[in-house]
């Protein structure tokens, strides 16, 4: 087991390397750079910029060396400093503009990804031990809708009746009193007050896919023999259900975890924008429009490494629920 | 048959499926008794009611399926390991599904073992997990000595290095080791009654020979009933005591194994008994391939319901105006041997005579 964690470690190795090369390329690509940006900024306030001044600021950044030294520059920073470069639209280092930005999304994201197992997994079971029932028909009816309707959507409905009728602005992640006031239990608690909504808006989705997954893998493992044969035993049918049927069933879920964690950080970026929060998807989204590229790729940079930790996670979970994938014998059970 | 040598007994069970294209009667008034330390061979085409019947017996028929009527009476013998409280007699078809009651019953009085070894168990438990569950749940054993039971079970049905195969998982072992781990598992609580759905069936014939082998010592060594299902009289006329013969929902012809190969009464049996290959019936001399016997006509839809003996269309001994109106009872033919069967219906006089014999 151990083995297997440290050889799927060491195979990230290459894919994170690879996405910080392909990131650096993107950053490259649009016309013009950080230091064409100032000089034209300086000339247009009217001051006359040298061509000694512009080489001093070009090899300042570096940007006299040649392509692939600038990248280890760049990843170089990255690695030892968490120097993402500088944010030309923020006017201040792109690390210290997505810091706290970034805390939040976690936040967000992990807890919507709680919640949604949390939900999404008894439903499912239990509607597929209850196929055909009242209930079923009704959770499905809404598991369509919540698919379908996009969170972003819901977000402005939710804003817009809370303000109308009940006079309450929703959005943001303070309230006023407390946006710029220095941490302390109301502030923690004025958060959590705030906090559901984006986390509920933001699980729905989730939600509503996941139950549908593990209702229909319920379905199938519910029909094999094995369940008879632990029925035959004499076991109980909720023993028989967390014992048997739902030790299979999870495993698709468990390597959703792959997707599910970059698809709430970039998924959520709408809900994020509606509802006007202090995370990082906006922030971002914002830098991308503005050319931002060092913001832009420190975004991209950390979707990918996300992704590709993510994937280890769910690889590491998987072999640890499922013994066909540590031992290497995957059958079409 | 007084209590004590019959451990169990089926009387007219009628088990249905409510299906939206009809009722299939899968089982329709099927009669049964099984004994302990015999073997109760059951046999019939497929689709006869053979699995349901036998899942009839531990309340495991699957909805839309629904015991209609009949009887499973349940003899149980005292024993020290059970903590249950079942009264002596008891009449399975009443307990409700999945209570307490039917549950101290599975897997402790009566285990099955199925026809797929490869998917009778869960793939990502191990095979001592999984037999381990129906110790520790029926017997009152530590969670290390319900571990040492299971490998002693797994040295039981011959597998090697039990000590093992306890911490391996099913997709670690072969077919024919899964069947044996799945006997082991069935046998793990000393069941007075192995329900045994054609379990060499997906087997190679080594394999099955071994497994039947076992299962014959096994059934030596703990005094137990076995309800053998197959549909290979082969398998039959080296298993079974006694045989039951089934043709749609019905027994047809329940007798001792000699009597059902040397005088089988009823025709179904008969040309289920012609329809078994033989090598110089397959071949001739000149090496040409002979037609196999097969017995004419097909088995009738499941949903219709014929009138008369269900066997009266495929029949060769088919007397019209009696065999297609009146079902024909069950008939004590000879001693012991039961039929199902117009031709050997008493004629009136007979009828008669024995009535007064009787009186
Ligand atoms: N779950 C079910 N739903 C509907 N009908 C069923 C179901 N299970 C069995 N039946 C019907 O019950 C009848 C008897 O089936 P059963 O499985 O007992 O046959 P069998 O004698 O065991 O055959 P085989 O030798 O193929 O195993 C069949 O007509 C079958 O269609
Ligand atoms: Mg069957």
């Amino acid at each position: 087991m151990l083995a297997y964690i440290i050889r799927r470690i060491l195979r990230a190795f290459p894919q994170i390397i690879l996405i910080s090369i392909l990131t650096f390329i993107i950053i490259q690509l649009p016309p013009g750079d950080l230091v064409t940006q100032q000089i034209l900024n300086l000339q247009a306030s009217g001051v006359e910029v040298s061509q000694q001044h512009a080489e001093m600021l070009m090899r300042q950044y570096g940007l006299d060396r040649p392509m692939h030294e600038r990248y280890l520059l760049w990843i170089g920073n990255i690695v030892t400093r968490f120097d993402f470069g500088y944010s030309y639209a923020w006017q201040k280092p792109v690390a210290e503009v997505i810091m706290d930005r970034m805390g939040y999304t976690f936040a967000i994201a992990l807890l919507s990804a709680i919640l949604t197992w949390v939900v999404a997994i008894p439903v499912g079971i239990f509607v597929a031990v209850k196929q055909y029932s009242i209930t079923d028909y009704f959770v499905t009816f809404m598991t369509f809708i919540g698919m379908a309707v996009p969170g972003f959507f819901l977000a402005m409905v939710i804003m817009y009746v809370a303000l109308t009728r009940f006079g309450i602005r929703v959005g943001g992640l303070f309230s006023p009193e407390y946006m710029v006031q220095p941490w302390s239990w109301g502030k923690f608690l004025d958060l959590l007050s705030n906090l559901w909504l984006p986390v509920v808006l933001l699980g729905i989705g989730g939600t509503a896919g996941t139950i549908r997954t593990m209702r229909a893998m319920m379905l199938d493992e519910l029909r094999k023999l094995y369940v008879t044969v632990a029925r035959a035993k004499g076991l109980s049918e909720t023993q028989i259900l967390v014992r048997y049927p739902v030790r299979v069933a999870i495993n698709p879920i468990i390597s959703g975890l792959m997707w599910l964690l970059p698809w709430l950080f970039s998924g959520g970026l709408l809900v994020e924008i509606v509802l006007n929060l202090p995370t990082a998807g906006p922030a971002l989204y914002s830098a991308l429009l503005a050319q931002d590229m060092h913001m832009a790729g420190a975004y991209i940079l950390i979707v990918g490494a996300l992704t590709i930790v993510s994937a280890i996670f769910s690889d590491i979970l998987l072999a640890v629920s499922d013994p066909r994938i540590r031992f290497g014998a995957v059958e079409g059970a | 048959m007084s209590g004590n040598e019959v451990i169990a007994e089926v009387k007219n069970l009628r088990t249905y499926f409510h299906v939206p294209e009809g009722v299939v009667r899968a089982v329709d008034g099927v009669d049964l008794v099984i004994k302990p330390g015999r073997t109760l061979g059951v046999v019939g085409e497929s689709g006869c009611g053979k699995s349901v019947t036998a899942l009839s017996l531990m309340r495991l028929v699957p909805s839309p399926g629904r015991i209609e009527g009949g009887e499973i009476i349940y003899y149980q013998s005292v024993r020290e390991t059970s903590a249950s409280s079942l009264s002596d007699i008891i009449d399975i078809t009443r307990l409700k599904p999945n209570s307490r009651e039917i549950r101290a019953i599975r897997g402790n009085h009566i285990s099955m073992v199925f026809q797929e070894p490869m998917a009778a168990m869960l793939p990502v438990r191990t095979v001592g997990s999984q037999i381990m569950e129906a110790i520790t749940l029926h017997q009152n054993v530590s969670h290390q000595e319900a571990r040492e039971r299971a490998i002693e079970m797994l040295a039981r049905v011959n597998l090697p290095n039990p000590d093992r195969i306890v911490d391996n998982y099913p997709f670690q072992l072969s077919g024919g080791m899964r069947q044996r781990a799945v006997i082991a598992m069935a046998l793990s609580c000393n069941p007075h009654l192995l329900i045994a759905d054609e379990p060499t069936t997906a087997l190679d014939v080594t394999t099955e020979a071994q497994i039947l082998d076992l299962m014959r010592k096994l059934q030596a060594d703990y005094n137990m009933a076995i309800m053998f299902i197959t549909h290979n009289l082969g398998v039959i006329a080296e298993m079974a005591d006694e045989v039951a013969v089934m043709y749609l929902g019905k027994v047809v012809e329940q007798t001792d194994i000699r009597s059902i190969f040397i005088n089988p009464l009823h025709p179904y049996t008969q040309a289920l008994l012609r329809s078994i290959p033989q090598l110089d019936d397959v071949m001739t001399r000149s090496g040409e391939r002979r037609q196999l016997h097969t017995i004419k006509g097909m088995v009738p839809d499941p949903y219709t319901v014929l009138k008369g003996c269900p066997f009266h269309p495929r029949c060769p001994h088919f007397m019209s105006e009696v065999c297609d109106q009146v079902v024909p009872e069950v008939i004590e033919a000879e001693p012991d041997h039961i039929v199902r069967c117009h031709l050997y219906a008493p004629s009136p006089e007979e009828a008669q005579t024995r009535k007064e014999a009787m009186l």
